[in-house]
């Protein structure tokens, strides 16, 4: 877990260098265009769904990634920011409230109530920080059904966001003006939460992630960093939940509970733990993910879990690792080596992977499908699951594919090594 | 009073349930240092897996065979899904189990559908094994508790008085010690983690039918299993076994007393609001016990984790 993203020079200087803003810029550029290219209502929608999910999953990393604390409640904060947005919505002052700093009430609630459940949990970090944040966010969540008059009970509660006073004019009717509201908030907290990393206090957080004794030794008490880093995570986790209530002008007790809780972990580390970045490659693919391959596929779910499990296994630092592991190759300026081995390999893994998720989807059709229903659609080809021509080619692909990697994946392997290492002669 | 003895037996089923999923579990956490999330998932398969097997070989078949498949499935994933994530250390293990627990949630609802599937407890334990005044015992309950009596004296027997237990044992507290004895660890730790997650299958056969066979059944009580062995003391069996059995009376008693926020309240000297459901503390004094019930478990962690963190039993921090 090394933060290859430091920047040593820039910390030199002292002062901000293009090399440095520069990601922001492209950032900032990106969310100002990205509606003018996808300009479908649906599009819009998933790319709300998908900054919200990264201001969250950037909350949830401060945690995981930054401190070492491995939470399995961090709903708790999101939600409750959430609620108490939507109470704002509904307050009678709430029409002299311009709507963009609504999310504010949200990041202060998640900042309360990490404050609280802070003082307490941050003590020890590793099992006991995991086993505390996973009792307080079943209470929390089993409250959310008892506790009525805040929480609204089964149905939950909704607001309205255009009662708000017009901000410049606006009044946040249509959802493309709601996309800028939640992508100006993107980019600040993103900011933010990067600035806060780079803070002698975010540094102290990754130094008691690693060695807490020794911390203590520096002089420092790491429970007192990790409760730094928990109440700006709660905080952060808050306005998450704001932008939500501001979106979708509901929250139930889903927002609270264990699930959620547990599928931002999923995200933040499918995109990368060790990296600032990580998440929201993480929030990014997941988002996509679940709305895409949720339109093609029933059984969606049973293909990121499978890929959750195989990153856990295979690639530990997420999707953002590997990224960062090709970073010497450019830096040599070796990176076209690799294109042609990872031409060799890779098509004829999608190839084995399409061949097997096409067998499972052919047994997933023959044992669930209505009685009778023998035809299936699958990748633009319509067929019966009972002949037996299907079967074959998705075997013959599977076993093909899988055995062409097998046989080029050394090559990658060396040529990558060959890519990442400095060449003699140059020296 | 036959209300407090059928209660009593109530809350014993449950809480030897409990104790059966989470002597694997915490066998496991004092071997691996780690906390398997996937341990209730096993429970899971112990279920669908009888299902399976006694609608072709009946019930017995199933409760013999089917905990054996998931230690084998158990053993599996020790072998080779941690012992490779085991060099990442101890949060990525953690992490591995979770979506471990995912994977497998996901494995069921592809194989055996979204939906309950009907499996049944045998003809011969249906009905009442004996009545207290009015109340009928039912024989499956009387069954599940001697089961479970019996695994945990064996277990109990096995850990304290044989060779492979003393193994187990000094394993537990000096694995390097034992290797260099010439005992191959990696193979006592994947037969610990084979026989946990085989214990959590038994647990998964017998409550199958009496709790309902769902996808979702691994959820349920997946957290409580945890909640089970962090109160108990991590590593410590007869922790586990006492809180097993203190969350088992404490949901069981809870549920059956209808125990009211508002006389608790007026007892103290409050006054009620009138209109009640004017007042914002209107859900406070509509509240009873059986609402509470599934979450007192969850209040007693928290409340030990903060003031006691070894747990009720256990030596080590957590």
């Amino acid at each position: 877990m090394t933060d290859i993203s430091q920047n040593p020079q820039a910390r030199q200087h002292g002062g901000v260098t293009l090399r440095v803003a520069m990601p922001w810029i492209v950032g900032a550029f990106l969310i100002l265009v990205l509606p003018f290219v996808f300009q479908s209502n649906s599009a819009i929608t998933i790319m709300n769904q998908m900054s919200i999910t990264i201001i969250f999953a950037l909350s949830y990393n401060m945690l995981l990634g930054q401190g070492g604390m491995l939470s399995f409640g961090h709903a708790v904060y999101m939600g409750m920011g959430g609620f108490l947005c939507v109470h704002v919505m509904n307050w009678d002052m709430f029409g002299s409230l311009p709507l963009p700093v609504l999310p504010i009430f949200g990041g202060i609630m998640g900042m309360v109530m990490a404050l609280i459940i802070g003082s307490f949990s941050t003590r020890k970090a590793g099992t006991v920080f995991a086993m505390i944040s996973l009792g307080v966010g079943e209470l929390i969540a089993a409250c959310s059904v008892i506790i009525v008059v805040f929480f609204g009970g089964e149905e939950g509660i909704s607001g309205d966001r255009t009662y708000g006073m017009p901000f410049l004019g606006y009044e946040f009717l249509s959802q493309i003006e709601v996309y800028y509201l939640i992508g100006f908030w993107l980019f600040v907290s993103a900011l933010l939460m990067f600035l806060f990393s780079r803070t002698p206090i975010g540094r102290m957080a990754n130094a008691v992630r690693d060695n807490p004794e020794r911390a203590e030794f520096l002089g420092y008490s790491s429970r007192w960093v990790r409760f730094n880093s928990f109440v700006a995570a709660g905080f952060f986790a808050g306005i998450a939940g704001g932008l939500f209530a501001i979106s979708y002008e509901i929250l139930t007790e889903e927002n609270l509970n264990l699930v959620t809780s547990g599928s931002i972990l999923l995200v933040t580390f499918l995109g990368g733990v060790g990296v600032f970045f990580g998440p929201i490659i993480g929030a990014i693919v997941f988002t996509l993910l679940q709305t895409v391959l949720s339109l093609e596929t029933e059984i969606w779910s049973l293909y990121v879990g499978a890929l959750f499990v195989a990153t856990v296994m295979f690639f530990p630092s997420g999707l953002a690792g590997v990224l960062m592991m090709h970073a010497p190759a450019f830096k040599l300026g070796k990176w076209q080596m690799l294109i042609v081995p990872y031409i060799k390999t890779l098509v004829p893994a999608a190839l084995c992977i399409v061949g097997i998720a096409g067998i499972v989807e052919i047994l997933f059709h023959a044992r669930h499908s209505a009685v009778g229903e023998t035809e299936m659609t699958l990748f633009w080809i319509t067929f019966d699951h009972t002949s037996i021509m299907p079967w074959i080619v998705f075997a013959v692909l599977a076993i093909v594919g899988f055995w062409i990697t097998r046989k080029t994946a050394p090559d990658l392997v060396e040529a990558w090594h060959a890519a990442t290492t400095p060449d003699e002669v140059s020296r | 009073m036959e209300l407090i003895l059928v209660n009593i037996i109530d809350g014993l089923v449950t809480g030897l349930l409990l104790f059966m999923l989470s002597a694997g579990l915490t066998l496991i956490f004092s071997m691996m240092g780690v906390l398997n999330f996937a341990h209730a998932s096993f429970y899971m398969l112990g279920a669908y897996f009888a299902y399976e097997i006694s609608t072709y070989l009946g019930f017995w078949m199933g409760l013999l065979v089917a905990p054996l498949l998931v230690g084998v499935v158990g053993a599996g994933v020790e072998r080779y899904g941690l012992r490779r994530v085991h060099q990442y250390g101890h949060v990525p293990e953690l992490i591995f189990t979770f979506g471990l627990a995912l994977l497998i949630e996901e494995l069921v609802k592809f194989i055996w559908g979204n939906d309950q599937v009907p499996y049944q407890i045998p003809e011969i334990l249906e009905g009442a094994a004996f009545t207290i005044s009015s109340y009928n015992i039912p024989a499956y309950k009387v069954f599940m508790i001697f089961l479970s009596l019996i695994i945990f004296g064996g277990l109990l027997y096995v850990l304290t008085k044989t060779r492979v237990g003393m193994i187990i044992q000094a394993a537990l507290s000096y694995p390097r010690t034992v290797e260099a004895l010439g005992h191959n660890v990696p193979l006592v730790f994947m037969g610990v983690f084979g026989v946990g997650t085989a214990l959590a299958g038994v647990a998964g056969v017998i409550a199958g039918p009496v709790l309902s066979t769902f996808p979702g059944m691994a959820f349920v009580l997946g957290s409580i299993v945890f909640v089970t062995i962090v109160i108990g003391g991590l590593g410590s069996l007869g922790g586990a076994l006492c809180a097993a059995l203190i969350i088992g009376w404490l949901t069981t008693f809870a549920k059956a007393y209808n125990v009211r926020m508002e006389d608790i309240l007026t007892g103290i000297g409050f006054e009620k609001p009138e209109p009640l459901w004017d007042s914002a503390w209107s859900d406070l004094w509509t509240l009873t016990s059986p609402q509470i019930a599934d979450i007192l478990p969850y209040l007693l962690m928290v409340l030990i984790l903060v003031f006691r963190p070894y747990g009720l039993f256990g030596k080590r921090d957590v």
